[in-house]
Order: structure tokens, then sequence, then C-alpha cells
């Protein structure tokens, strides 16, 4: 399991970690060593040094950049990501994020909830992780007082209630220097009846997405050792995949079955998310790097602009129509922000009006690209859903963004061709022709009750790129509401 | 649904990152050190490719100090998996008469290691280069990213590190500027031991134990290979060892052990109470000293 916790020396989350190392007995007697030995100025075992790395962090006492952790219990192997909490290393912050399943929010139980805790649980939750557990510390320096603890659950709570989509929360009341509930369960808070912090980071069930999508595998690679052999090799980032599957070529739209899925130990009966393959298919089609298979029955969706939370990460602030390049799954691109709608007042959770995004704001953008990318929501899939922009001049990495949604756009019609069936009830499947036929859809009524559709003002398809089946319970609109979801309407 | 491994999802992690540098970058190349990490960093590359050959080079920066052991391995192993190898030695230095005992350890790797690696590179005209390293090896490597940027002077600045999210590498460089990749970042030392058994992979005989002529200084055994300097007093005698990693003879102490097969060493590793690198001389001699020397370049 990856995790992230975020805050400064001051607030003890340094000496957390080094607790859940020290133990977890993950600590080494040569590394302790040398902390026994940098701390002599100041007596005792200061575990908040098993964790910063760099010279001028030691020198200072802060967390500048992300550190990665290992520890591992006879239950689960752990990744942590430890990051800073300042206000200035917020790009850090979503760096180590980013990758993880859940987060540790600390809070020193002498000043409740700060800004800085709200700050580390906004970009957590903006990021996707969906379980926070917040960690209550210094409960020693409070007389392991309940109403301490109570009224500063009853405080994140309400400021939680407010983030949309908010995530399941634990609450820990802890001493990191004393150990008490980082391991074990101590004796001293008999009042807390839940796990300890390690009790609880073993036994979480990870949950899947919220709702997961169709396959989608980003094509990174092609190998080619002869004429006889293509095989796609990529990772796949949602969905699963099995030799005879349908599988369709984005952006082409082509279809082919899955010939094989190659490994240096044979071929797989299926593979899934987030596994690393090679896939033949049974037709040369073309595919090159930046393509992606998907499902054809669940595309993600195409959109030329969309609408997108972008947290900032450059001196030079983000500003519409500057040149940058975007890199979404495998490809990359030119794009420019079109619009930037709001900022987000970390504090206030509100919005306000900005013309620019500053270094580490966040803000809500439209981004147009330079060709159309395809899509999913980030809050439902991390990985067709989430970009990167570059500086194509300093090559810096500037921002990364979370796509909420395909912005509409006046002339950009849906891409899709689809093939509809609804068995048993014509009448319905007329009335659908009529409408989508309304709207400027190229439709025909094949045999068998199938409605052919096309994208608006282009030629009827001669194939379609997804098909559809709806029963008799489906009604109408619950059926064009589909199609609109699925970009074949707008 | 299933779900993957932890050593799964390593594997699926790295492969994936190996594949993004086969496609993003124009000329680049595989540090092959020799050791237990390569092994596993080429197997994967294996992989990554199949049925493909490496679409890259495998480049060992020989210093002249290594065991002979390690350099039969290395020539059997390209040789066996049919892996296009390049070996690079600073020969003027080594000419000059560099060696660890004269000019101190820092000095001596700044020459025979750090600086015969940028030759090579620069050399090769390479824009991006693996390495086997993993952040739980060293408290500087734990901050470090998957894609370390390197200006052209092949200079590290760990303030100023390009922020990585998600798997989305920028691979953006200029003429002269270089990645350094490390596939290997999340896989801890005990991951290595157990993939390697799981997948059977072939490594140096030196990390297995069976007694070899050492010279016990105080608590180390130093290997007796390139005339090492021998104090007052001190003869070679035979001990129960094996190494536990990989460097130069003069750097790399063994550890009192009887484990011969990877299972043993896996249960080894279990019960350590010490870290991988306390063997290795130059981490050791300054507080910071591989953060100081990955600035100036080193893996």
């Amino acid at each position: 399991m990856r995790f992230t916790t975020a805050g400064s020396v001051d607030d003890g989350k340094s000496t957390l970690i080094g607790r859940l190392l020290y133990d977890s007995q993950t600590v080494y007697e040569d590394q302790l060593a040398g902390i026994r030995k940098a701390t002599k100025a100041h007596g005792g075992l200061d575990l908040s040094l098993l964790t910063d790395g760099l010279r001028a962090e030691r020198e200072q006492g802060i967390t500048i950049d992300v550190a990665y952790r290992y520890f591992s219990t006879p239950r689960r192997k752990f990744i942590i990501a430890d990051t800073p909490g300042h206000e200035q290393y917020t790009r850090n912050m979503a760096t180590g994020a980013s990758t993880a399943d859940l987060a540790i929010v600390l809070i020193d139980a002498r000043h409740g909830v700060l800004a800085q805790s709200r700050r580390h649980a906004f970009i957590a939750t903006l990021l996707g992780i969906r379980h926070l557990v917040v960690a209550v510390n210094k409960m020693d320096l409070m007389e392991y007082r309940e109403e301490v603890f109570r009224e500063i659950c009853g405080d994140f709570g309400r400021f939680a209630a407010q983030i949309g989509n908010p995530p399941d929360l634990e609450f820990i009341p802890l001493s990191a220097l004393c150990g008490d509930n980082v391991v074990r369960r101590g004796d001293r808070m008999p009042w807390y009846r839940g796990p300890a912090l390690l009790e609880h980071l073993e036994t979480v069930p990870l949950a899947a997405e919220d709702h997961p999508v169709g396959l989608r595998l980003p094509v990174q690679y092609v190998i080619r050792p002869d004429q006889d052999f293509r095989g796609l090799a990529g990772q796949l980032a949602s969905g699963a995949i099995r030799p005879g599957d349908l599988v369709c070529v984005l952006p082409s739209g082509r279809q082919a079955r899955v010939r094989s899925l190659v490994t240096r130990d044979g071929e797989l009966a299926e593979a899934f998310a987030p596994m690393s393959v090679t896939v033949r298919l049974d037709e040369e089609i073309d595919v090159s790097r930046g393509d992606m298979l998907v499902s054809p029955a669940d595309p993600p969706r195409r959109a030329l602009r969309f609408e997108a939370t972008v947290v900032w990460m450059n001196q030079k602030p983000a500003a519409a129509d500057r040149p940058y390049l975007l890199k979404h799954t495998t490809q990359t691109l030119p794009a420019r922000i079109v619009e930037i709608r709001h900022r987000v007042d970390i504090h206030s959770l509100s919005a306000r009006p900005a013309s620019e995004l500053q270094l580490n704001e966040i803000g809500m953008v439209v981004v147009e690209a330079q060709r159309p990318l395809f899509i999913d929501p980030y809050r439902r899939n991390r990985f067709t859903g989430s970009f990167i922009l570059l500086d194509p001049l300093s090559n810096e990495t500037l921002g990364a963004g979370m796509i909420e949604s395909a912005a509409e756009e006046a002339g950009d019609g849906a891409s899709h061709s689809a093939s509809i069936s609804m068995e048993g009830q014509p009448e319905a499947l007329w009335a659908l022709a009529r409408r989508l036929a309304e709207r400027g859809h190229p439709v025909a009524v094949l045999p068998a009750q199938v409605l052919l559709v096309g994208p608006v003002g282009t030629a009827l398809p001669a194939a379609a790129s997804v098909e559809l089946r709806f029963t008799a319970g489906d009604s109408p609109e619950e059926i064009f509401q589909e199609l609109v979801r699925r970009g074949i309407v707008r | 649904m299933s779900t993957l491994t932890h050593l799964q999802a390593l594997e699926a992690e790295s492969i994936h990152i190996l594949r993004e540098v086969a496609a993003e970058f124009q000329r680049p190349v595989m540090l092959y050190s020799i050791g237990k990490d390569s092994s596993v960093m080429v197997r994967l590359a294996q992989k990554a490719f199949y049925p493909a050959a490496l679409p890259f080079p495998l480049l060992h920066i020989d210093t002249g100090y290594k065991f002979r052991e390690m350099v039969e391995f290395r020539d059997r192993f390209c040789v066996e998996i049919g892996a296009r190898l390049m070996v690079h030695t600073n020969t003027q230095a080594v000419a000059a008469g560099a060696n660890p005992f004269r000019l101190g350890t820092q000095k001596c790797c700044g020459l025979l290691k750090t600086r015969a690696l940028l030759d090579a590179l620069t050399a090769g005209g390479f824009d991006a280069a693996f390495g086997g390293a993993r952040r739980d090896e060293e408290k500087s490597r734990a901050k470090e990213r998957v894609y370390s940027f390197r200006d052209s002077f092949g200079q590290w600045d760990p303030k100023n590190q390009r922020p990585e999210l998600w798997n989305l590498f920028n691979s953006r460089v200029d003429k002269g500027e270089s990645i350094r990749v490390f596939p290997l970042s999340n896989w801890t030392e005990l991951d290595v031991w157990e993939y390697i058994q799981l997948e059977n992979i072939p490594v140096v005989p030196l990390y297995f134990a069976r007694p070899r002529p050492m010279v016990v200084r105080g608590e180390s055994l130093i290997p007796v290979e390139h005339d090492i300097p021998l104090l007052p007093g001190e003869a070679p005698q035979m001990v129960m060892c094996r190494m536990r990693s990989l460097g130069c003879t003069p750097c790399t102490g063994a550890i009192r052990s009887a484990a011969d097969t990877v299972p043993k060493i896996i249960a080894e590793m279990r019960e350590f109470r010490r870290s991988e690198r306390e063997n290795r001389v130059i981490d050791h001699d300054q507080e910071g000293s591989m953060e100081l020397k990955k600035r100036e370049g080193y893996f």
C-alpha cells in the first residue's frame, strides 16, 4: 500500500514516520548509531532524523522534497511518500499524493486543525485519495484528554464535508513521541476503542475505483523484432483484456480482436490493470505510440477542449494562450489554456476570480489541445484523467491537471458511431432514430431492430465503433442520456 | 477482478518505465554494474521488450578494481542474453596511477567512477541512462525522482527537481543534458532477493557464502585481491562469508554468513539489523557523502 504524509518537523510528522519504522523494526543498527551520533547534542533519540535526507533539510530542520520510505509487516508492504507541509512546497505534496492510496493528515493536538492540515486533506482528495487518516498527535501534551480529540474530530469533519466527493475518514489519537496508538494500542487513552495507526494501515480495505471504466490500454511502444511479430506494449490504465476480446483502437476507431497476450514466460489467459502487457491483434491495423486500445462498449470521451483542475508548479504563472506542451497517457502535443475559470482559496475552499495561477495555486481551467484527446474524468480513472503541462522552451514541468469533463465546443460533433439494438420495442427504436436525426445525426434502421448512428455532419459510417444493447426495461429517455454520456450524442 | 502481488505491481511499474524511456529518448543506455540490482533490471528489460532484443546497450564502468568473479560473470552473462556490452575505463587516471590506497577513496571514486561515467555518457551521446539504484538504499537516494534530470555537466540539483506525478514522466532535455532513470526506485533489498528467487535470476557467486581468504581488520572483512596493502602482523585467513553488495574490492567488505542459497539469503535478510551499504566505505567517509557524489554526477 502506498500512503502519503505531509507536515513539518514541528508537528511531529518525521517523528511519527521514524516511530513507524523504528517500532516495526525497519531501522538498521548502523542507521540508529548514525542518528545517536547526530542527536548527542540534545540527548534522547531524535527519530525525525531518520527521514530528512538532504543536507539542506538537516541544516534547516525542514522537509523540502518528497522522500520515499519502505517498510513491511507480515501483513502488508508499505511505501510512504513523505512530503513537506509548507505552502511553498505544495507541488511536492501533490507529487507524493499522485500515486498514493491513503493519506495521513497530521494534526497537533495543541493547535487543532491548521491551514496546513486542511491543505493536505484538500490536495489528497483532489488527487483522488479515497482514505484519509486524521492522526491527532501530541496527545501526551494534552494529558490524553478525550474532549481535545473530540473537538478536533468535529472541526475536521465539518471541513471535510465541504470537500466535493469527501473521502473515508478515520480519526486516531496518538503520541508519536511516546508511541501511544502508533504501532500498538497504549493504555493511556482507555476511552479510545479504535485501532492503532499501524493496525489500521494493515487492515484498511483499499477501495477499487468508485466507478470503474472499461478497458484502457495506452500504447507505449510497438515491439517489432521481425516481419511476423507486431506487439503493442503498454500498461493497462483500467479494465481487463483477454484473447478473443474485441477492442477498438483510438483515434482511428478501427476494431480488431486480441490474438494473444505475449510475455517472456508464456501467453496469458487474462491481463488486468495495472499490468504491463504486450498485445497481438488478429489484424494488421495501424497502431502506434499514443494510440489507445479501449473496450468498444465503454469508450472514453473524445474532446478537443476540457475542464480540468490544475495545480500550478512553476514561478511563471499559468495564463491563457501561452504555448504549452501537454502529456496525456503516452502522447505529448501542443496545448493551451483557453480560460481560467477560477482559483481555489485553499483555506475556505471557495472559488475566487483569477486571470493567472501563481506557483502552488490550484484552479479550474479550460484546456484546448491541438488535436482531440480521449479522456475520462479523473475521479473515474487516474491515468486517462490526468495530464501534465510542460514548457516547450525550458522543458520544465509547469503544472499537473485532473480532468473534470469535456467542455462543450461549438461545431465539434461527437466522434463515435454506434449500433444500437433494442430488443422487442420497435416503436421506441423509431422514436430514438427520429430524435437523433433531428439533432443532425445520420441514422439508419437495419434489420433485426438495430439502429446505426454516426457523428453529426458526417456520412453514415459502414461500421460502428460502439455496440450497445438495450432491453425492454430501458426507457427511451434513459437510452438517450446514455448516448450523451458515451459521447455519441451531444 | 484480481489484484497483483506486491512484486507483480513493482514489475509492472518498472516495465512501464523501461518502455517509456525506450520510446521517448534518442539514445538510451543501461548502466550495468554486475550486481544483483543490475541483474534484476536487465531481467525486467528482457520482459519489457520480449521477444525483441534489448533496444539499448549495457554500459559497465570498470574501475579495474572489480572482483575477478564479477568480470567473469559479466562477460558470460552478456553473451548468454545476447546483450550489447560497452566497457569504459578512465584509462588516463589509471595510467597516472589512480588507486584508493594513494588517493583516498573519495578522489579515487571521483576519477574512476564518476569521471569515467560522465565521459562514457558524453562519448556515447546518451540522453538517458538507466541505473539500478533503489530509494531504500540511502537517504539522498530516497529523495530522487524516477527520472532524475542532469544538466550538461552531469550534475544533480536536489533542491530543484522536476515535479513527477502519476506515471507521466517529463523526458524533455536539450542537447548535452540527460536523464538518469531508476526503474527500481520503489524496490527494497528484500524485494530484489524475493524477485531473484521467484524468477530464478543468475547473480554473481560472491553473494553466496563460502570460505574465502580475507584480511580481518577489526570488524571488517577485506577481500584479498588487487594487492591490498597489509598492516604489520596481518595475514589473510579463510572466513565463511559473503558479499551483501558489490563494488570495488578495496572498498567492499564481506559479512560473516553461512547463507549459500537464495532462500537462505532471504531468511538472513529478514533478520538483518544492519543496512546494506554499511560495508561500502565510500558512503561513510563524510556526512551526506552520497548526496555530494550524486550532485557531481555519480549514480
